[in-house]
Formats: C-alpha cells, structure tokens, sequence
C-alpha cells in the first residue's frame, strides 16, 4: 500500500475524522440510551411495589424490610466470592504473565479464556453434585472445632447446600475473568520498566510490586469490578447451590438468599404484585451495582498518573 | 568448613542455598504433612494443606537464614503464587473432568445431528428398560446458540469498539465520557433476567405481546455483552503507547486512519480476546434466553420468526425437567453433552479469535 | 490481500454453516417419516403457542409429539416458563393456550374477559398426577403416617425417624434414630401449593399457616434445591431426608402411604384420579359455564383416595379470533383429553390418566370454543 492511502487526501481526510468520531459518539449515546431505556423499563414495572400497603408485600412489614436480608445476601455472596478469586485470580494471572515458562504460559492462558465460558448451569450442576457434598465434612468439622465463631455456628447444613458453597462457587466462576483481563494488562506491562527494575538488583517479586502492579492497578480494578459484576448477577449457580432461606450469620447451616437467585426462582410463577416486587428487587441489584461502581471510580481516580494514554 | 568451600566455588552463587535444598524441604513436609494429618485422621485435602503450608514456611525460613530477608519475601511470594495456580486448578479440573466424564458417552453422530423432535418420554423409558441407545439431539440447539450469539455479536462488537474508541481517543475525559463509563461499569451489575425482561417488553411494544424470536434473545444477550466488549476493549486501547500515535501522526497520518491502522491493530489481540471472553459471557446465559427465544424441540434457522432453542437452555430444560420424569438418566447424559458441546464450541471460537489477532497483530517485542 | 484473507475465510465459514445448515433433522426417533401420514386426510395446518406449568411439560412433549403423528402440517410449541408466565402470557394474548398448577384467581378472571371474549377462559384439568412423600431411609420403602404427623415433620416439630409419633404408626417397622432433614422446593411451584394446601386443609392445628405456591418463610432454616429433580437430588443423596415431589420422579426413595379415614393410602394414579373425582367446581362470576375449575378436597375420608394430589390445567380462551386456530385449538384440546391422549402421556411422563367421567367432560368444554363472529 502507498503512503499516500494511508493519509488520505487533505479534504477526504478532514471529512474521514468528523464521520469516524460522529459515529464512535453516536455509539457512546446510544450505549447511554439503551442503559437508560433498561432503568426506565425496571422503575415502571417495580412502582406498583412502592405505592403498594405494606402488609401485601411478600412477608407482611413493606419492602425494605423483604429486600433488607435479601441484600445483604447478595453482598456476603459477592464478598466471599471476590475474597477468595481476587488474590488467587491475580497469582493465577501474575504466574501466567512472569513465571511460567513461555509456552506453557500460552496454553494455560487459552484454558483460562475457556473456563470463562462454561455456562453457569454446568458450574450449579457442578456445585450441586460435586462441590457440595464433599463440603459436608469440612463442615462439621468447623461446626465442631470452630463453633464458637458466628460465621461457623453449627449445626452445619447436612446437604452442603450453604452460603459458604454458593460463594466458593462463585468464586470459581469469577476467577478466570479476573485472570484473564489482569494476565493481558500485566504483559502490556512496558518491558523497559520490568528490565530497568531487574537491573537494579531487583527480585522478581521487587520488580513485580515495583513495575507490573502500579502499572496494572487501574486494569486490576477493572477486572475486579467486571468479576464483581458477574457474582453479584449470577442466578443460576446461586439457585441450584443455595439451600436458601432468612438472613442467618452462620455461612455454614442453610439461609440466606441472593437477589439475583430469589429472581429467578420466584420469577416464573410470579403475576401482578409479586412480580413487580421480583423487578423492584432487580432494581435495587442496579443501585447496588451503581454504588460499587462509584467507590470503584473514585480508586481509580486516585491513580489516574499511572493510564498509558495521554 | 562446608560453607567455606561453597564460597569459594563460586563467588556469584555465594549465599545461595543450593538446589537440592528446596526438594529437601518440599520431601520433609509431605512426610511430616502426611504424618500431622494422619493425627486427626488421613483425608488428601487436610494433607495437601498441611504440606503446603509446612512447604511455604520451610523454604522461607530456610532462604531468610541463608540468603536474607529480601530474597526471601521474593521466595515466599513465588510459593504464593504458584499457590494460587495450583489452588485454582483443584476446582477447574474438577469442573473440566465432571463435564468430560459426564458429556462424552453422550457425543454422537445421532445426537448432533438430529434435533427432539418427537421425542417423549416413552422413548426415554424404552432406552433404559430395553439398553438401547440414547435418542434425541441438540442439533436444534446448537443451530439457535450459533445463531444468536452470531446476531448478538454482530450488534454489539461494532457498539462496543466504537464506544471504547470515542472514550480513549476523542472524549479528552469530558463529561459525558466520564458518564459512558460509568453506566458501562453499571451495566456489567444487569442482572441477566432483568436484560431479557427488558427486550422481551420492548419488542413486545412494538411488534405486540409475545413476540419470541431468536433476534429478540440477541438483542437481550447484547445489554449484557456491550459493557464487556467496551471495558476489556478501553483497557486495550489505553495501554497502547503515546509513542505509536505521535509518530503516525508526525507522518502526517489522520487521526481517523491512526486509530484503524495503527492503535487498534496494536490492541487487537487484547481487544479479541476481550471479544471472546464477551462471547463467552454471553453463549452460556439462560435466563434471558427462556422469555425472549421461548423453547422448541425442533429446528428453527430463522432468527426473526418463530421459536428458537438454545444449547443453555436445552441444559437447563434437560435437568430440571426432564423429558421421561421416571427415568431421568437419558436426558441427564443429553445435558452433559450439550455442555460439553458448549465449552467445545467457545474453544473453537477462542482459537478462531487467536488466529484473527495473529493475522493483524503487528510483530512485536513480545 | 488481507481482505482477500478474511473474505476467503467468511466464504469457507459460510459455506461450512450452510452444510452443518442442511444436514440436521426433526426425526429424532427414526420414525417412519412422519409425511407420509398427510394422506390420512388432515388438513389442519398454522402454529399454536402455549406456555405456562413445567410440571406437564414432559406430559406435553408426548401430546405434541402424538398429535403431530396424525396432523403432521400443524405446529405445537410449549414453554414450560412456569403457571405465573403462562396465565400472564395468556392473559396478554401473547399464546393461544396456557399450562397453570392453579386456577385464575378472581382479577385474572377479570381480566380473562376482555383478551379471551364475553365468557373468559375455559380450565380442562388435563394433568393429574399424585405428589409422593419421599424420604431417603435404608432398607424402608413404606412408612405409614398421618397428616398431623407428616404436618410435624415438614415443620420441623419431629426432629428424628423413631419419634413415638412415627413408630406408633409403623410397629414392625425398624427405625433408625437419623435427624430428620427437610428438604422443599426452594422456587416457587404449583407443588409446593397443592402439598401445603393439602396440609393445611388436613391437619390445620399443626399446619398453622396458610397454603401457598412458597414455602413459608417462617419455617427458616431448612434445606430447599431448586425444581423437582433438585428436591429428588438433594434428598437421595442426604441419608434421613424426606421431601416431596411429583410421584413419578422420586426414583427409588421410599414413599409415604397417607392416612385417609381410617386406612392408610400409598400413592397410586387410580387413587389419585378417586381424590379429583370428589373434589368440587369452583364457581363464581365470570367463568364459563362449561369450565372445570376444581376445589380438591384434601381432607375427604373417601375408601381409597390419595389427597395429596396435583392436578394441573389447560387454560384455553372460549373464544378466539378466527375459525383456523378454532379449529386447531379443538384438535389438539380433545386430542390431550381423549383416551388415547391420556395414555400417551401417562406412559411418557408417570402421571394418573383423567377418568373416563372426567374426560366426557372435558371433551364436551372444549366442544363450546368458538370463533368470534
């Protein structure tokens, strides 16, 4: 191709820069419009719900006091689940970029692109059948041994069936979305800094927190809040692991319920005042989701300095 | 006088703790881990930790005397995160070997090929009673997830990667810039139900009540899938370095040509791999499925009219309902297929994105 | 060049889909295709939709399946979306028949009369079938209980198998000291509100709290899974579980036989179909006069009847837009009443088939659809 393709003419090329950044911008709005079609839609169906007599929502006392336990539930899932695939999630991803050999860290970045994909009815099939039972033990156990520890007061759950399972299983469903995105911001990582850091006499592990992570921190949030996303709005997993039920400390006796679940459980039987108290539900789920992106925003805000781009 | 003669082996290996050093400490704490754990009685996972974590601790404490603190730390983060990778690999080959273990006895020629069509539960019933073979397909399924996602992803690619284009390159952090990405981030939180809702009540708006097509389920699953394809592909673009941009331009190059030839291609592989992970976000849904595609056990290859069956779907109805309730083994063995069928078919994609970032992937360093 | 490349490659991709495109088939059971029947005379031919119960959803699969042996032209597609989804979708116009665990309450009724004509929507209780008290104890297949005591259970006011209050019912039996583990249906279900109905209706001073789709959120802390396969997973795998579940599903567990009068019933179709024969019409403003909409009677002393019973409705419109959809409503409607109809879905999902009474009846209702003139 000649160069002169490449630039273009004087004016074709001006016109070339309105058109392409009119689109890209029409793009950018019509993202905005259809996110707030979607909120639009939600606060219609779910008004019913707030104008409605307390006593004819689903357990008797309003709807703060049915989306109350709900919520938190929703939060202990979310927390447990980032708790455990955060840390091992980027160690994953860490070994992947600067430990394992090339080739091999080729292939494992393929398997982790891969499990990202397993649908999550399989990961509930997988939690229900396998994960749960194998957990009673453990369990009892901790029902025995650690007792006296709120999160683990007994007597533990028979079935496995537990909040503590629900968010091990959600944990394994974040994990490669974590991994993946942080493994493709830790190799953008400017090998200049990496090698300069190794010169200095740098361990690997110094050059890793010295030049990969302040680098990769603003991606490592993305990351982070795109696994968040996922936990917090996963139904299917949580409705086939969770043997649910009213709010309850113990992570390791049946109870609690997540949103997302109580959605979709209720959801098909649902008609009239009922149903528009699902999608009131779903849209506190927005709010919840609206919040932990402000605190997220606002991280990164404070690291802007390390953004590759201008 | 040992350590006298190490020193003066080698004055670059000094301090160093020699190699057979670190299989001494990993061989001592799987017997003394197998030993502890025997204590409050055998199990392979009370083992594996107690070997572990005597593992972790003896090599740091071993390098802190021998080679001080900073190697150290550095020793004690690599056992962390090779850690992490085997801790993390437990549970996906345990997922991975349930699914092939499961999905295998059930791939056949008959089972991809035909759809369930006038299968019922009599036919079920037969199979177990009598041992014949496993009857009834996916193909209808695979037809209308290859369909859909296919619509899905043609809607929201073009959306996203402009979306991200206009965020990294034009918007200067302006504020409606800053409101995309914001409401981007709130869209990844959509509950998946709540998107299908949501296109299932705007179409039924326009087109009346009731109207399930497999286009309706795309434009469901591209609520979900725009936000990932904007976020993994603004992370792409920003790390693409100034340099690249400031010499197109001092070329002369236009702004819009810099973007297409030279910013984007350089993030490609990223951007693909985001597109995948969007895809595969996306193709195992089955909530928003269920009220904007409906549910058939026959072929249907037109998005815009009629019924469609999805391979998530076909999973979900197999074991929650299944086609014989009495003998429900057959349809079991039918939804392991069909998963394994849908991880198969995300790996083929996966490979077919790596292909397309090698094709326009610039060489580089790496 | 580089799109040469990718042109060839969508090429080859295209021509690959075009090929996977053509070789799939409906034919899934190597039936003697199906075409050949045209000739038998049946000219129905358009696309019905229906949504609604998953618990008929396999009964449902063996009606479209029969129906369409005999009238290959027509289509019949059902969403098994659940009875909330189906009455809702009904009630909309968005299908023409819907599948519901319960009969349209009065402001559906309402409602009933400006989508489906001047007489509302008509209910033929196709499926009926018995929901077994399942428990998952070594070596016992029968335990005889009463509803108190089965009321006590699911409460949680038993807490072990050799309760004096199971025992006395079952001497001779061996029973085990095991802690009794509850497990419900976690989503809501027309099962669940038949199984409480029943309940209530047959021990109201254990059972205090009203029937209803959800188990009761003040029974907290007990185990649920989702869907019936879910209760029958969880409960066959955890030894000293009991459940409930639609009967044809619960595998090799073993069952309860439930007092009714003076003698103790296990579950079987005919004493399901005995239990929906003595039940009585629901009435009221705004019905049909042909509609069958029921009133089980849970607490009838009848010789012989299994109370504990599901019976799950077609929901048709008594009248419909045009002749065509009439006319095929009427054909699949009394295909899935008529014997024949019964026996195919009784052999294909474990049901009880309705009785001959019940579906004269049910064939005279759909009889009266008409179109609007």
């Amino acid at each position: 191709m000649s160069s002169k393709s490449i630039q273009g003419t004087g004016g074709a090329g001006r016109a070339g820069d309105k058109v392409f950044s009119g689109i890209t911008l029409l793009a950018g709005c019509l993202i905005l419009t259809v996110l707030f079609a979607v909120a639009a839609f939600l606060l219609w169906q779910a008004l019913p719900t707030f104008s409605a007599p307390s006593e004819d929502i689903s357990g008797g006392s309003g709807f703060l006091a049915y989306i109350f336990p709900l919520v938190i539930g929703t939060v202990i899932a979310a927390a447990i689940a980032l708790l455990i695939a955060t840390p091992v999630g980027l160690g994953v991803a860490l070994f992947i970029s600067h430990y394992a050999p090339r080739r091999l860290s080729q292939a494992l970045g393929y398997v982790v692109d891969l499990l990202a994909a397993i649908p999550s009815v399989v990961y509930g099939a997988w939690g229900m059948t396998v994960l749960a039972p194998a957990l009673v033990g453990p369990y009892n156990w901790l029902a025995e041994n650690a007792g006296w520890f709120p999160l683990f007061t007994g007597p533990a759950s028979q079935t496995g069936k537990t909040m503590l399972t629900a968010g091990i299983v959600l944990s394994v469903m974040v994990l490669p979305i974590i991994t993946s995105l942080s493994r493709e911001i830790f190799l953008q990582t400017p090998k200049l800094h990496e090698e300069a850091a190794l010169a200095m006499g740098a361990t690997r592990w110094e050059m890793i927190r010295m030049a990969v992570l302040p680098f990769a921190r603003p991606g490592i949030i993305s990351a982070i809040m795109l696994g968040l996303g996922r936990a917090l709005g996963e139904t299917m997993a949580v409705a086939l692991v969770l043997s649910s039920g009213g709010l309850i400390a113990s992570l390791i006796r049946p109870g609690n319920q997540t949103i997302a679940a109580e959605i979709a459980l209720n959801f098909p039987e649902a008609y009239g005042l009922r149903l528009s108290e699902l999608i009131a539900a779903g849209l506190v789920l927005f709010v919840i989701t609206l919040i932990v992106n402000v605190i997220a925003r606002w991280i990164i805000s404070r690291h802007k300095e390390f953004s590759g781009a201008n | 006088m040992i350590e006298t003669a190490l020193t003066r082996s080698s004055s670059l290996t000094k301090n160093q703790l020699p190699g057979w050093a670190l299989w001494a400490i990993l061989a001592a704490s799987i017997v003394l881990g197998a030993a502890l754990s025997a204590l409050l009685g055998f199990s392979i996972a009370t083992f594996a930790i107690f070997a572990a974590v005597l593992f972790v601790a003896g090599s740091t404490i071993a390098t802190r005397i021998v080679e001080g603190s900073r190697r150290a730390t550095d020793r004690f983060a690599t056992n962390l995160i090779y850690g992490a990778f085997i801790l993390a690999l437990v549970p996906l080959v345990s997922v991975i070997f349930t699914v092939l273990v499961r999905g295998i006895p059930g791939l056949s020629g008959d089972f991809l090929f035909t759809s369930m069509g006038g299968m019922t539960g009599t036919v079920d019933n037969n199979t177990v009673e009598n041992g014949t073979p496993v009857l009834g397909g996916a193909y209808h399924a695979i037809m209308g997830t290859l369909l859909i996602t296919l619509w899905a992803t043609i809607i929201s690619v073009p959306i996203g990667l402009l979306t991200a284009v206009y965020l990294v390159e034009y918007s200067k952090g302006g504020p409606l810039a800053r409101a995309i990405t914001f409401f981007v981030d709130v869209m990844t939180g959509i509950p998946s139900i709540v998107a299908g809702l949501f296109a299932a009540a705007f179409f039924g708006l326009i087109f009346g009540p009731g109207t399930r097509t497999g286009f309706v389920a795309a434009v469901a699953l591209s609520v979900l899938m725009i936000p990932v394809v904007v976020r993994s592909t603004e992370e792409m673009l920003k790390i693409v370095p100034n340099e690249l941009r400031e010499a197109s331009y001092a070329l002369g190059v236009r702004k819009w040509r810099t973007i297409l030839k030279v910013v984007v291609p350089t993030a490609i592989s990223g951007i693909a791999s985001g597109v995948t992970l969007a895809i595969a976000r996306v193709i195992g849904e089955t909530a928003p499925l269920l009220v904007t595609a409906g549910f058939v056990n026959t072929i249907n290859l037109n998005v815009f009219a009629g019924w469609m069956a999805s391979l998530p779907t076909f999973i979900y109805r197999q074991l929650m309902s299944p086609t014989s309730p009495t003998n429900t083994d057959p349809s079991t063995q039918r939804a392991w297929a069909a998963a394994l069928l849908l991880i198969l078919m995300v790996m083929l994609l996966n490979l077919g994105a790596r292909l397309v970032a090698r094709i326009f992937a610039p060489k580089t360093g790496r | 060049m580089k799109v040469f490349r990718i042109g060839r490659t969508a090429a080859v991709l295209s021509v690959a889909a075009l090929a996977l495109a053509a070789c799939g088939s409906d034919n899934a059971t190597n039936a003697a295709a199906g075409t050949d029947s045209s000739a038998s005379g049946s000219a129905l031919t358009g696309t019905l939709s229906g949504a609604g119960a998953s618990s008929q959803a396999s009964a449902m699969d063996a009606w479209i399946a029969g129906f369409n042996e005999s009238n290959p032209n027509a289509s019949i597609q059902y969403s098994p979306d659940g009875s909330g989804a189906g009455r809702e979708a009904l009630l909309a116009g968005g299908v023409q028949f819907a599948g519901s665990d319960a009969v349209l309450k009065d402001e559906e009724v309402q409602a009933s009369l400006e989508t489906c004509g001047p007489d509302g929507a008509l209910h033929v209780p196709a499926y009926i079938s018995p929901i077994a008290i399942a428990f998952n104890l070594d070596g016992i297949e029968e335990l005889n209980l009463d509803a108190d005591t089965i009321a006590g259970i699911f409460r949680g006011e038993i807490t072990t198998w050799n309760d004096p209050a199971i025992a006395g019912q079952n001497e001779g039996t061996e029973l085990p000291g095991t802690a009794i583990t509850v497990v419900h249906r976690s989503d809501e279900s027309g099962t669940t509100e038949n199984f409480t109905e029943y309940l209530a209706a047959a021990a109201p001073d254990v059972w205090t709290t009203e029937a209803s789709g959800e188990w009761p959120a003040e029974l907290d802390g007990q185990e649920n899974a989702q869907g019936t396969s879910g209760v029958v997973s969880a409960a066959s795998a955890t030894s000293g579980a009991i459940t409930y579940a639609d009967a044809s599903a619960v595998g090799s567990m073993g069952t309860v036989a439930v007092k009714v009068g003076g003698e103790y019933v296990p579950y079987s179709a005919d004493a399901a179909s005995k239990a929906v024969e003595a039940s009585t019409p629901v009435t009221g403003e705004g019905r049909p006069e042909l509609d069958m909409a029921m009133e089980l009677a849970r607490d009838t002393t009848e010789s012989g009847a299994y109370p504990v019973v599901l019976v799950s409705y077609h929901l048709y419109c008594t009248t419909y837009e045009d002749q065509d959809t009439v006319d095929l409503i009427k054909a699949f409607g009394s295909y899935v009443v008529s014997a024949e109809g019964q026996a195919a879905a009784g052999e294909a999902a474990g049901n009880a088939p309705m009785s001959a009474a019940l579906q004269e009846q049910a064939a005279k209702a759909i009889e009266s659809i008409k179109a609007a003139s």
